[in-house]
Formats: structure tokens, sequence, C-alpha cells
């Protein structure tokens, strides 16, 4: 076997393991009761699950909790299926955070609490105001 | 008054840019397939007059641009999107590349400035060289034509070049057409960064300049000099490997002292989008020298070439298609590109895997086995772990591409990139950077070709022995105890040692030839730099105030933030860190001011002192200046002391900026020759609702007399009548009084002087007077002219508190020093491939 087949052959495998540990490391886009499945069978892994802050009808932002301290704080997030659940962040409340539209959470249950390791905020873009703040 | 013209002659140029690059490319073309001499020199000709054309059109773009950005011409978008008023002048600058358009015209502006370049010193190239560069040009400029295809109602492009009305859909213009606003919405601040005035023209220029090396590739491959492209590209391929690291490492040292997230690395899709290629650009590199050298893998070094090329495009439309959506935390707009995008894309990803394919059979291969004894195999075993490294970054990057193209074809897919993404890259890519570090550290002892046995040998063992005892200072000095850093120190130590050798026998002969030397040096620093740095950053505000922890979750949690009441001292990380208040910067002059000596004014950009200012012993401004100051800043002044000895001043900062949506901390970072400490605000007070006062308490004084407020020892100094109160006309009826209280505070005396007022005779005002940074409020609540004593109302609240986050960053400095060693690298290397005769 010439130097190059050998050499040839390890790529192909190195390749084919880089592929399987990616598909085995990404995580996915799940709902609150798909997360629930997946930790009672005793997945820890993390996913990501996108909801949008609990809001009373006035649209004031509901069951949002900071801790005594303001150094951690717990809030409602409701996923695409309408379900609520109780989210646990153990970082300050960003200071953007109600202002965003859509929150992604990534972390898993702990019992019946949500814990994110992670929060991704999509806030309302400038570019995506259709209105101008105008000041005559 | 809208200005009409300076806009339309904009477009003009902007469709003068498009039309004449068209032509110059089919002029370039017509010259390369042209046999005929006279025929060609004509068509020659034609082409550099069109690519001439091109290129002045283009800088005409930048200055329209220019003009309308400096001029506040907010009737057009792009003005209105990304500047406004008070922007100072440096930052105007980075405005013109903040929005998509403008990035576009920088790219095409390098391009522009390189085809040029070449056009007059590749003569031999000219021809087939300026077609694929000219074609690239008229791609890009699509992007900005900003023009609607008749018939088909398809956008081509978006123009910078357009009016607020037809770019935002606001009732405001079906009432008054001619509407301008006062002022645009702002630069984003997080842009408001030097960096970010010399980080995006670097990494645009990287990107054009990989056009250069897949320019004389493809043309090679047109034009069946299957070898001859290697030589002119070469150099070119050197200084864009040089630039485009560069451009890198700058993002991250921007993100670095303004992003809070702690590192100047975050595996985000943006960077990753750029990292892929300059990895594939640097094996692409060394494949290219091996040709040089020794007449092997050509094939390879052509395959690489085109795919940084077709990766640069790849990234540009991940980044900037909107198709990462939700798995970046940059938000990308859609300009409405995407399509335009994907043609780029597929269509010089086809047109040279077509060429390619055609000319497979043609290119000549060494049949010849290589030696393990030579360079070139190690270079070629380095160069394959290069684009494994990157294919391990683009595979999950490129997951939301996945789930789209499973869309189409109509399977619902749901994945998401690894949910932690520093771990999961970093746990591979340091083993492939051990890797890649192994061999090029190997590689160097077959310097000059095959070497006799027994020499390397003793070579190769006087090597490791001082790799090992270097190896062993760094491992206790440093502390090392996990494995895995450790192998990552052996190779950084090993890869320098070994080109330590290699620089200083190449130096005895000649020290043009020691750019390689140099460049694996510093990336033996880098990578030592990059594992200390974020493998041992530690988290030094743990908390320890013994306030309660979160009932619920128990105490499993570590608490990484610390909460500082202003003017009370904790301990951190071996220091004394004490919260000193709020501060605002001042427009014009360096340094800051407390938020307490400064009164508001109508405009949020001036203010008034009310006393002397001073920072640092030095008088900035007098008790009832007026001055500017930049609203959006707060800066928290945070005192770190080791004893008595003050260590450090930080002035961490949270920009608000409505308009962009955001309230975004930046770190301040006390740099330390061994290690950095980097801290940043996670939470600060809302400073938008009133703050809740305690209960009232009342006390009555004399003149003279001493009391408490809020803890702090207080004597009321005087009271007199006043006649003017601004804000309010007194009428010869009307009496005012006002007290002057002084407060001791912790570090400073404070004055309150509350307002008792009597209108009309009969009706009461009290104007209280409150003192933000000691959480006091005082009333004068009334006058007993009998007693000669004076009621006070005290109220106290929470002091002023912020919570930020700090974390100790070891041997950065490495890193650093290594990115500028690198430079130095890529150009010696540089120079003797632009010199090199053959």
């Amino acid at each position: 076997m010439k130097k190059s087949h050998i050499i040839g052959l390890l790529v192909i495998a190195a390749a084919i393991a880089i592929i399987i540990t990616t598909a085995g490391d990404a995580s996915s886009y799940v709902s609150f009761d798909e997360a629930y499945k997946m930790a009672t069978v005793g997945n820890k892994g993390s996913i990501h699950v996108v909801g949008e802050l609990k809001k009373d009808p006035a649209g004031n932002i509901s069951g949002l909790e900071n801790s005594p301290d303001n150094l951690s704080f717990s809030f409602l997030l409701v996923d695409d299926n309408k379900k609520e659940q109780k989210v646990y962040y153990n970082e300050p409340m960003p200071p953007d955070f109600t202002r965003s539209e859509k929150v992604v959470v990534i972390g898993s249950y702990r019992g019946n609490i949500f814990v994110a390791d992670k929060i991704l905020l999509k806030c309302p873009s400038k570019y995506q105001e259709q209105k101008l703040n105008a000041k005559v | 008054m809208f200005h009409y013209f300076i806009g339309n002659l904009g477009h003009l140029f902007v469709i003068t840019t498009f039309v004449t690059a068209v032509i110059a490319s089919f002029c370039y073309w017509k010259a390369t397939v042209t046999t005929d001499l006279t025929a060609r020199q004509n068509w020659i000709k034609n082409g550099r007059t069109g690519f001439l054309v091109h290129s002045v059109a283009l800088l005409g773009i930048c200055v329209a641009l220019f003009i309308i950005i400096y001029n506040h011409y907010f009737e057009y978008h792009y003005a209105y999107a990304h500047s406004s008023i008070h922007l100072p002048i440096h930052y105007i600058v980075s405005c013109f590349w903040n929005g998509q358009e403008g990035s576009f015209l920088l790219w095409m502006f390098w391009q522009a400035a390189l085809g040029i370049v070449l056009m007059f010193t590749q003569r031999t190239w000219e021809g087939p060289v300026m077609t694929i560069f000219s074609l690239v040009q008229a791609f890009l400029a699509s992007m900005i034509l900003g023009v609607v295809i008749p018939g088909l109602s398809i956008n081509l492009g978006s123009s910078p070049f357009i009016l607020l009305r037809d770019a935002l859909a606001d009732p405001i213009f079906k009432i008054q057409p001619d509407f301008i606003p006062a002022d645009g919405s702002g630069l984003n601040p997080l842009l408001q960064n030097y960096w970010m005035v010399i980080h995006p023209p670097t990494l645009f220029l990287g990107f054009a300049l990989t056009l250069v090396p897949f320019s004389f590739c493809m043309a090679g491959l047109w034009q069946k000099k299957y070898s001859e492209w290697i030589k002119p590209a070469l150099p070119w391929t050197l200084l864009g490997g040089g630039i485009l690291g560069l451009g890198i490492l700058m993002g991250g040292i921007w993100a670095y002292e303004t992003l809070s997230f702690g590192g100047y690395w975050n595996w985000d899709p943006v960077e990753n989008a750029v990292y892929v290629p300059w990895l594939i650009l640097i094996a692409s590199l060394h494949t290219m020298i091996t040709y040089k050298n020794s007449k092997s893998a050509l094939a390879f070094s052509m395959i690489l070439v085109i795919g940084v090329f077709i990766l640069i495009l790849y990234s540009t439309f991940l980044t900037r298609s909107g198709i990462l959506g939700d798995a970046s935390v940059h938000s990308f707009t859609d300009l409405g590109l995407s399509g335009q995008l994907l043609v780029y894309l597929l269509f010089f990803t086809v047109a040279a895997i077509v060429l390619l394919v055609m000319r497979w059979k043609e290119i000549p291969s060494t049949d010849k086995e290589i030696s393990t004894y030579s360079r070139e195999f190690w270079i070629f075993l380095g160069a394959t772990t290069l684009c494994f490294m990157g294919f391990q970054v683009l595979l999950p990057t490129s997951i939301p591409v996945y789930n789209k193209l499973l869309e189409i074809v109509g399977v619902s897919s749901n994945a998401a990139p690894p949910a932690n993404q520093i771990e999961f890259y970093s746990r591979f890519q340091l083993w492939f950077a051990v890797v890649v570090a192994l061999l090029s550290g190997t590689g160097q002892f077959f310097w000059w070709k095959t070497r006799d046995k027994t020499k390397l040998k003793q070579e190769l063992i006087s090597s490791l022995l001082i790799t090992l005892v270097f190896f062993v200072i760094i491992i206790l000095v440093g502390e090392v105890r996990n494995p895995v850093y450790m192998a990552l120190v052996l190779a950084g130590v090993y890869i320098i040692t070994s080109n330590v050798k290699v620089l200083i026998s190449v130096w005895k002969v000649n020290p043009k030839l020691s750019g390689g030397a140099i460049a694996h040096i510093s990336i033996g620093l880098m990578l030592i730099g990059i594992m200390f740095s974020s493998g041992y950053s530690k988290v030094v505000s743990l908390n320890n105030t013994g306030l309660l922890l979160n009932k619920e979750m128990g105490t499993e949690f570590n608490r990484d933030n610390l909460l500082l009441f202003v003017n009370e001292t904790r301990t951190m990380g071996g220091y004394d860190i004490e919260f000193l208040g709020e501060r605002v910067e001042p427009r014009n002059k360096t340094g800051y001011v407390k938020r307490g000596d400064i009164e508001p004014t109508n405009d949020p950009f001036k203010v008034v002192a009310t006393r002397d200012i001073l920072f640092k012993g030095e008088r900035l401004y007098n008790a009832k200046d007026t001055f500017e100051i930049y609203p959006e800043n707060t800066f928290y002044e945070i005192q770190l002391r080791k004893g008595e000895k003050i260590a450090a001043t930080l002035f961490p900062r949270i920009q608000l900026n409505p308009s962009m949506g955001g309230i975004l901390p930046s770190p301040d970072i006390k740099r330390g020759v061994v290690s950095d400490l980097y801290t940043h605000v996670s939470s600060s007070m809302n400073r938008e609702s009133e703050p809740e006062w305690g209960n009232m308490e009342e006390v009555k004084v004399k003149i003279g007399q001493q009391f408490f407020v809020n803890d702090y020892v207080s004597v009321l100094e005087q009271v007199e009548r006043i006649t003017t109160l601004p804000g309010i006309v007194l009428t010869d009826d009307d009496v005012a009084v006002r007290a002057k209280i002084r407060i001791e505070g912790e570090h400073d005396t404070y004055y309150a002087e509350p307002v008792f007022l009597i209108r009309n005779r009969s009706e009461v005002g009290r104007i209280g007077f409150e003192i933000g940074e000691l959480g006091v409020k005082i009333t004068l609540l009334n006058i007993h002219p009998d007693t000669n004593e004076f009621s006070l109302g005290l109220n106290g609240r929470q002091k002023d508190w912020v919570i930020i986050k700090a974390m100790e960053k070891p041997y950065i400095n490495l890193l650093w020093i290594g990115t500028g060693l690198l430079m130095v690298g890529f150009g010696v290397a540089m120079m003797r491939r632009f010199n090199e005769k053959v």
C-alpha cells in the first residue's frame, strides 16, 4: 500500500468522525413539552427553546421575578405551542431583557424549572421598524 | 430642503460602476481569446479604460455617500439609519461601512485598487486576470444597484442612495412628503469604538486579497499555464494571509474591549465565517510554497485557492442573507439580496469547478512518492489538518443552511447549532492546533531538502530536550494541571523551539528568508497565550456578600456577579473594591464627571456644572460652566485597592440608545504585564422609574446643629431668604427661603439646598433636594421663628448600586505579542516573494 493511500484512508476516516461528532453534539429547537420529555428520560443535553415573554392583556410582562440581590432572575416564557414555563437564569437580568420580542433559551429542565445556561434576545431591530421616531 | 442632486449623482455613479465592470470584463475576455495581436492590444486598451472608469465612478459613489453622511442629509435613508448630528467626526467614517451597502462599497474599493495595481504590474496576466476581477466587481456592483427590472418586478440590489421616504413606509410621508427628520437614529453604540474604524477596512482588504490568487489560478487553468500562476499569486496570498488574520484578530480585540461576553472569541457564526477561509488560505499558501520548491501538490494548491474564494463568498452569503437567524447573537438584516448573493456564490462555484474538472487531466503531477524525510510531506500533512480544522467549524456553522435546504425539499428540520459553542469548538480546535503545531515544528527539521539522518536525529533530540525544559518551567510557573492544556503548551513550546533554531541558522544565511520562522514562532506564542487567557480565565467577582441566595434553587449555583453599593468596600480577587458612583464623559475633555456635579439642561447633550469639576487633580470645568457630554454613556467608577494603595480605577460603561433598541455594557480592563483584570457591568439601577423612598423622618434643628440622615453626619449651616428661583417667577408678596445643609459622605462633602416657599401669603410650597449618590432627600418642612428651629423632612432610600462581573485573563499579552510578530513574519515572507526573480 502506498503512503498516499494510507493518508487518503485516514482523511476519509477523520472526515466521517467529524461529521458523526457534529451530528451528536448538535442541539435542536424544541418545545417545552418535548424538552420536559427529554429530561424525564434522562437526556441531560442542552436544547434551544424559542418563545415570547408572557404578557397580561394590557401588554405588560408578567411573571418576571428578580432575586432579592438582583443577581439572578426568573421569568415566564410562552413557547410556540402556547405552553407557559418558568425559566430560571443565574445571571443578572440583561438590561434590555424586557424589550425583547423573542427569547431563545438554551438549557435544560431541572425538576419543573427550566434552567437556562444562555439566553439570546431578539430585540426589535431598527431596520424592521417602519416608523420614524420623528421629532418634527 | 431635499438634496436630490447628490443622491442622483451617486446613483448614476452606481449604475456606471456596474456597466463599466461588465464592459471591462467583456473587453478583457475578448483580449484573452483573440489571437490577433493588434486586436488584442485594442481590447486590452478598452478593458483598461473600462476598469479605470469603473474605479473612478466607484470613488465617486464613496465621495457622494460620504458627503451625504457628513452633511447630515437625513432625507437619505443611509444617513438617517446610520448616523446622527452628535456623532464625533472619526465615527462618521465608520457610519460609512455600518450598512451593508457601504460594506459592499468598501470591498469593491479595495478590489478596484488591487485591480489597478495588477493591471500595471502583470502585463502577461492582465487579460485573463482582469476578466475575472471585473466580473467579480460587476457582481458586487449589482448588490448596490437599486434598480427594478421592468416587467419582472425584481429588485436588483439595494442602493445606498435611497431616500428615507422610499425606504420607510411611515404615514408622515403621506401627509408631508418633504419631511426630513431633525436627527438620525445614530450609529450603533457598539460600533462607536476605534477598532471599528480600522477593523472593517482591514477585514475587507483581506477579503479582496483572496480574489488575487483566485484570479491567477483561474487564469492559469483557462490559459493552460498550470504552474506559472503560482509565482505572481504567492506574494499576494501571503499579504492576504497577513491582512485577513490581522482583520480577524482586530475583531477579537474589539470584542474583548467592547462586548461583554468575557473574551475575544465566541465561535459565533460570524466569526467562524471568516476563520474558516483564513485557515484554508494558510493551507493554500503552504502548498503553493511546496510547489515552488519541489513541484508537488499543484492540484491540491488549486483546489485550496479556489476553496478560499468560494468560502469567502459562502461566508458573505451566510452573514448577509439572514439565513443564520436565531443561530447568531448578531442580528443580520435581510436586505432582500439573498437571491442575488446565492447567484453570486453559485456562479463562481460552478464556474471554478467546471474549469478545474475540464482541465484536471492536464494538470501536471508527480508520480514520485513523497519521502517522509522531506519538508513537503510534513507541509502536506499540516495543510490537510488545517483543512480539517476548517471543516470541523464549517459543518456545524452551516446547520441553519441544512434546515433551509431540507425545508425546500419538504422535510421539517429543527436542528440547532451546539448549545455551548465555545466548549464544543474549543474541544476539537485545540487538538487540531496541537497537531498542526507538532507537524510544523517537525517539518522545520527538513529545512534544506532531505537531510542526513544521523544529523537529523541529533537535532531532533536537542530540540526535544530544550522543549521539555521550557515546557516544565511553564507548567510549574503557570500551574497548568489540565492534561489537555499541557498538550497545547507542549506543542506551542515545540513549534517555538524548532523555529527559533531555524531562525538562527537562516538569519546567518540571509535574514530576508526568516519570515516563515518568525510567523511560526508567533503561532506558538499565540497558542500559549490563548490557552492561558481562555483556559485559565477566572471569575474573581465570586459572591461573598452573604446575601440570601435564591431559595427555590438551593445554593447549587456559584454566583459570578458582585453587588456593590456606592461607597461600600468589598473584597474581590485579593483587592478591596469600591463603587464610587456614576460618571459621565465630557465631549471635549478627557476625564469623567460625577453625575451629582452637573445639572441637566433642555438639551440632553449639554449640562451645567454645579461646582468646580476636578478629575485626577486637574480642573476640567468651573462651577456654572455649561459643557457638552455624551448622554448615552454612563460610566461606573470602580476603585481597586491593595491595602492603602490604589491598584486601579476602572470605568466600565453602559450605553443607552433607545432608538437602537439597546442598553449595552462595555468592560473596562486593567491591563497588566502578567494578566488583565476584565470588569463589566452586568446590571445597574433603572433610572427611568422613580426610586422607592423610605418613610419621612422629621427632625427639628437649629443652625449649626448636627443630625443624621441615612447614617451620614449632617449639619444645617444656614438658612437664607432668596429672591430668585430657577423656573419659578417670584412676586414681591412671595417668600422663598433656602436652607443649606452639609452632609459628610464617605469621600466627599455634599450640600443639600431645599427650598421653602410661601406664595400669595397662604400657599405653601416645598422643593426637596436629592443627593442621588447618597440616597438622601431633604425637605425643608417648616420654620419656627419662635424657637429659631427648622423642621426638616429626611428620606432615605437604598443606596446606588451596580452589579459587576470581573475576570482575570492571565498571560493574554502573549496572544497580542504573537499577533504583532505574526504580522512581521508575514511581512518579511511577502517581501521576499515579491522580490523573487524565479
